[in-house]
């Protein structure tokens, strides 16, 4: 026999699905099959199933090799590392629930870390933009309920975030959306003829690192001001003409992405767009929204939003917490020199930050908590196998429009295996011990 | 005036901030006490001393004391940070925030800086006689009020995000610079003798930028209006001068909309 759990949340990406199916066991110690996900989602779930998975903590020997080691004497390394650093890095958080983000920030102040998350490659630039002139932002709900003109910036969720545009931006019939797709309006911007490109009534193909010209160009063209013929590449009808589809929409969303997010202007990009969401509230109702990655790295800006007022790159070494991308983001730092311990929680930096960071890691001592193994696991000293939160532990998450979802435990890990938050409050109580506090 | 001479002599293992050699912190004191103020290295408090030769002594006020910091300072942070008064000279190169929110006295630095330079800068003269990082004069993150006073002069390049939010004061960069000058300003005056990339006076309110040099890609949101005969920083020339950003908004004064102004030079 088996028995289908309902009503489960996604912890792949920031969309955070809550109407998946997944079949278990009678037990509840296997789990059998997944509906209702994508596939990189439903890939997830069975993952965890895998014939070849870790369950115990590894440290890297001399030559090479892995030796198996006790969750006790991974505690004991990861307490000692930290303890022993005089300015240790804690990267990722974007992959667990916020009880661990919560955990991990108690013992990252404890030892005067510098705590950062996957933002600081991704929407890290737009939440420096948000600083710096706030957000028009509403929820997914409203977007599928209200919306009526899509702008797709920088970002390709047919591919990133599967199930978001049948959810909640160009298909779903809402309640003053009626009509589904058919009833909106969606422009892509984007230099790549995309899968989202495709489905879009116009797609602006932007040239390649002018995306704050071209949302310049808008707000120009919302005053009624003259532009010149082409900007970006785009011809100024087009420009003027995608102006007025924005203008004459009853509500407006722009989602963007690592198109802007992370080329060239950064964060002035997100600033410029914010602003160009601000310039359409004098004609109709629009709001932005950053189209996050990790399924709870909006919840780690949350959690240290709320214990220090920052959302990532958080430089607690001196006591306080102090914040500058540039200077206490973990490129910068371990490009620089200036940590010399690293610990890796929920996120894969081996496959995602410059070959020449992923380097420094190697060099230093090195601890990575992952249930998979990943290129980060490779180069680290000590990987410590955990249960998968969201399959194997439930816990609170974030969706890219933060709202806070409660992620569901569906089945058992393997026997013996520890959680994020079980292994964090485990070191925590270690590294007090040691500090005699 | 009295001098206080500090020579590395040990690196940090990591970097060291050092945000008491200012002549602030250094006024009235004595070698001896000046190699005991704090500095850190990571969460480890240290003293001045352990990473620097001290020599000389303090004048009896800040505006009294000279401060010559002699060495590789490329692992030393906050050097003249909030400084209000008196004069440092860096002999070599040193690290971020050089003259972090200062806002008097000055500091000359005979080599390159990183980022941050001038944050926030109030008053008081900075002199990069090198190359400066990004961030040069910009604001402190979140902050909508920037570089406010004073004077900063770079004789080399300098990085991206220069005078950010910046309301007053002045900028001379002598080389070229990268991306976005003067994003968000709403006054002060920055001067580029080389050439400039891409978004000069992006959201800009008000406020002035002079460009010598080039532009690669000038905002759509910048309209040129006419050529002008001036003279900046000892030079005369003809100027096509661009008025924006048109996209921003801006204050009006006797009924005239107020611009933000790019002159570029024209050249035969």
């Amino acid at each position: 026999m088996t028995k289908t759990v309902t009503d489960v949340i996604c912890p792949f990406c920031g969309t955070l699905c809550d109407d998946l199916e997944v079949v278990v066991s009678d037990d509840g110690k296997k789990l059998l099959e997944v509906y209702n996900a994508c596939a990189i989602g439903a890939e997830k779930f069975l993952h965890s199933q895998a014939k070849d998975r870790i369950t115990r903590p590894r440290m890297r020997q001399d030559d090479g090799s892995w030796k198996e080691i006790t969750y006790d004497e991974a505690i004991e390394y990861t307490a000692k590392m930290l303890a022993d650093a005089k300015k240790p890095l804690m990267y990722g958080w974007s992959s667990t629930n916020c009880e661990a983000q919560a955990t991990g920030s108690e013992l990252g102040e404890i030892v005067g870390a510098v705590m950062d998350n996957t933002a600081t490659v991704c929407h890290g630039t737009s939440l420096i933009a948000v600083q710096d002139i706030g957000i028009p932002s509403c929820t997914l709900g409203e977007v599928k309920n209200r919306a009526d003109r899509i702008v797709f910036w920088g970002c390709n969720p047919a591919h990133a975030h599967p199930r978001h545009m049948s959810r909640y931006s160009i298909f779903p019939r809402g309640f003053f959306t009626g009509k589904g797709h058919t009833g909106r309006k969606v422009i892509v911007v984007d230099p790549r003829p995309t899968d989202t490109a495709s489905v879009a009534d116009v797609h602006l193909q932007v040239e390649q690192g002018r995306d704050y010209e071209l949302l310049n160009a808008f707000r120009v063209a919302f005053k009624g001001e003259k532009l010149p013929d082409v900007v970006a590449g785009i011809p100024k009808e087009k420009i003027y003409e995608a102006a007025e589809t924005l203008k004459s929409g009853r509500f407006v969303i722009i989602f963007f992405g690592m198109g802007v997010t992370q080329s060239l202007g950064k964060n002035h990009n997100i600033d410029e767009a914010i602003a160009v969401t601000r310039d359409l509230n004098e004609y109709t109702k629009a709001a932005i929204m950053p189209m996050r990655g990790h399924y709870n790295v909006t919840g780690s800006g949350q959690v240290w939003g709320w214990l220090f007022g920052f959302p990532y790159a958080v430089d607690l070494s001196r006591g306080f917490a102090r914040y500058n991308p540039g200077e206490t983001t973990s490129n910068d730092l371990l490009r620089r020199d200036e940590v010399d311990a690293v610990f890796v929680l929920g996120s894969d930096p081996g496959a995602h930050f410059p070959f020449s960071s992923v380097k420094k890691i190697y060099d230093l001592p090195s601890v990575a908590i992952d249930p998979h193994e990943t290129p980060t696991t490779e180069v680290c000293k000590v990987h410590v196998p955990v249960a998968f939160v969201g399959v194997e532990i439930g816990g609170c998450a974030y969706r890219m429009d933060n709202v806070p979802i409660e992620t569901r435990k569906v089945v058992e890990p393997p026997e013996g295996m520890m959680t994020d938050e079980e292994f964090l409050g485990r070191v925590l109580a270690r590294v007090k011990e040691i500090k005699g506090v | 005036m009295e001098t206080v001479t500090l020579t590395i002599k040990n690196q940090p293992g990591l970097y060291l901030e050092a945000d008491t050699i200012t002549p602030d912190a250094f006024a009235g004191k004595k070698a001896e006490e000046i190699a005991g103020l704090p500095v850190y290295v990571g969460r480890d408090e240290h003293k001045l001393g352990e990473f620097f030769e001290i020599s000389g002594k303090a004048g009896a006020t800040a505006a009294e004391t000279k401060i010559v910091v002699k060495g590789d300072l490329s692992r030393v942070k906050y050097i003249g940070m909030k400084m209000t008064a008196g004069e440092i000279v860096v002999d070599g190169n040193a690290d971020m925030y050089v003259g972090a929110w200062m806002q008097g006295g000055k500091i000359t630095v005979n080599g390159n800086v990183d980022a941050f330079a001038g944050t926030g800068m109030k008053g008081g003269e900075l002199i990069i006689k090198g190359n400066a990082g990004n961030y040069l004069g910009a604001a402190y993150r979140g902050d909508w009020r920037g570089m406010s006073g004073g004077k900063i002069t770079v004789a080399g390049n300098a990085g991206s995000d220069l005078g950010t939010f910046m309301t007053g004061g002045e900028i001379v960069v002598g080389g070229d610079v990268d991306v976005h000058v003067a994003t968000h300003a709403e006054g002060g005056k920055i001067v580029i003798k080389g050439n400039a990339k891409s978004r000069l006076g992006g959201q800009m309110v008000e406020g002035e930028i002079y460009v010598f040099g080039n532009i690669d890609v000038m905002m759509p949101g910048f309209a040129y209006r006419e050529d002008v005969d001036i003279e900046v920083d000892g030079t005369k020339g003809r100027f096509a001068l661009y008025e924006g950003d048109l996209g921003e908004r801006h204050r009006k004064r006797k009924g005239q909309t107020i611009y933000a102004k790019l002159y570029q030079q024209i050249r035969a």
